[in-house]
């Protein structure tokens, strides 16, 4: 058994689990974060994405004793309080989801993907950029959409504060 | 996943001492092999010994047209370095197009060599840029590294620290993906130095990674997309699978090796 501490969403948080525990399965269960979804056994689906220490992961393919003493981000701590997070608010405008499973995953995927891009994003790089985000459901298109549309709005938004 | 026993080294003798006391232990890096792999129950170590905190196997650094890059280096590092592209763009090119964002911010380039999957991208690379692999025990010359699929010069305790190298004049790295995997089904690394050109192929061959010495004879000679069009590539050396036949590879790799020698200019 391994103590973990992670601070999750700006809040220090500990549980005790067996070494083998992956870190979706502890956000999961230890922590009753259950936005952070597991879709695949392969790495491939790309719904358990998370941020550890400001950058996008798989968390079903990381130990928690891996992410022992990192920064957590999940889909539940971008928002701020009732106001959604441009990208979450992009998804709803633009229909970027049907049954929303693969969501949690892709709005964790498309902040880092902005960020990373720093406003500089087209439809072609948003495309190859998700190449580790499966959905069943929307075809995509209005997922690029989204983020396109949530790139121009944060992008936008940070020169209007300049 | 079977039961497991995690360990942090924060140094390589650290991290050698603790496998030395497991009794089959496994160094952990990105993980982006190793736990998937667990994960399927198709390894089972006892320990696992993170490699991942250890700050002198991390970063790239570039004096003239010397590289090194750490074997901690994880492959988005790897792609977005700046003074690597300036001197070898080929390399950063190849790392932008392992599997997904999120692997790439785990997923280390010694990681990749240690485990020297048959259709990885970086062996390819470490053999046509003719790497020093750096160990905590030696130096092993490219040639001398890769032994056949999944296998390595590496002994069981021994840690890829780092690689080096010199920057070629030219160099380029052209893959036919997998795509449901973005594996390589066929990945040929050309790079020329003044006479000197090697030829890697990745993702094809049915032992793993190898040079192709017609093709870099071809290009020795003539440096141009149409030198390699008359090469042949025998199909008896390549894999079949389910994804494709040996024929089918055989003319993949020749044709990416047009397109690589293309892309070099
Ligand atoms: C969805 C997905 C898509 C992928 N697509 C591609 C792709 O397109 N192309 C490609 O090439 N790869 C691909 N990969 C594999 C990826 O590049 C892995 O990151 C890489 O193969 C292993 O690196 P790692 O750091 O994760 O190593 P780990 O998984 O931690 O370790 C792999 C092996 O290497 C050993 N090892 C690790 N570091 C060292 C070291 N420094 N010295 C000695 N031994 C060491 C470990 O003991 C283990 O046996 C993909 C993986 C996934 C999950
Ligand atoms: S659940 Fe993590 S990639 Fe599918
Ligand atoms: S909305 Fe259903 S899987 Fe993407």
């Amino acid at each position: 058994m391994t103590k973990v501490t992670l601070t999750v969403n700006g809040r220090k948080m500990s549980g005790e689990c067996a070494d083998r525990t992956l870190l979706s399965t502890f956000i999961r269960e230890n922590l009753g974060l259950t936005g952070t979804h597991v879709g695949c056994d392969t790495t491939q689906c790309g719904v358990c994405v998370v941020h550890m220490d400001g950058k996008s992961v798989k968390s079903c393919t990381i130990l928690a004793a891996q992410a022992n003493g990192s920064e957590i981000t999940t889909i539940e701590g971008l928002s701020k309080g009732d106001e959604l997070h441009p990208v979450q608010a992009a998804f709803k405008e633009h229909h970027g989801l049907q049954c929303g499973f693969c969501t949690p995953g892709m709005v964790m995927a498309a902040t880092d993907i902005i960020r990373r891009h720093g406003g500089n994003l087209d439809e072609k790089t948003v495309r190859a950029e998700l190449e580790g985000n499966l959905c069943r459901c929307t075809g995509y298109h209005n997922i690029v959409k989204a983020v396109l549309a949530a790139n121009a709005e944060m992008y936008g938004a940070k020169q209007a504060a300049e | 996943m079977y039961e497991t026993t995690y360990h942090r080294a924060s140094s390589v003798d650290e991290a050698v001492s603790l496998l030395g006391k497991a009794e089959d232990g496994k160094f952990l890096a990105g993980g982006m092999t190793l736990i998937a792999t667990m994960k399927q129950r198709l390894a089972a170590p006892s320990d696992l010994v993170d490699l991942r905190h250890i700050d002198a196997m991390k970063g790239i650094s570039v004096n003239g047209r010397s590289v090194r890059i750490g074997a901690g280096t994880c492959h988005y590092d790897v792609a977005s370095s700046a003074e690597l592209r300036a001197v070898c763009p080929a390399l950063c090119d190849l790392a932008s197009h392992i599997g997904d964002p999120h692997v790439r911010h785990m997923g280390t380039i010694g990681g990749s060599v240690a485990n020297n999957d048959p259709a990885a991208d970086y062996p390819s690379a470490v053999l046509a840029l003719n790497m020093t692999v750096i160990t905590n025990k030696r130096e092993i010359a490219a040639d001398d590294f890769f032994k056949g699929l999944f296998e390595t010069a590496l002994e069981e305790d021994e840690i890829i620290t780092a690689f080096s190298f010199e920057a070629p004049e030219k160099a380029a790295y052209a893959k036919f993906a997998n795509p449901a995997s973005r594996y390589a089904m066929a990945g040929v690394f050309v790079a020329k130095n003044g006479g000197d050109v090697r030829v890697a192929v990745t993702g094809a061959g049915s032992d793993g990674v190898f040079r192709h010495a017609g093709m870099e004879q071809a290009l020795a000679s003539h440096w141009s997309a149409d030198a390699v069009a008359g090469i042949h590539v025998d199909a008896e050396d390549m894999l079949s699978d389910l994804h494709g036949t040996s024929e089918y590879r055989a003319h993949l790799v020749k044709v990416m090796a047009k397109r690589a020698v293309a892309a070099a200019g």
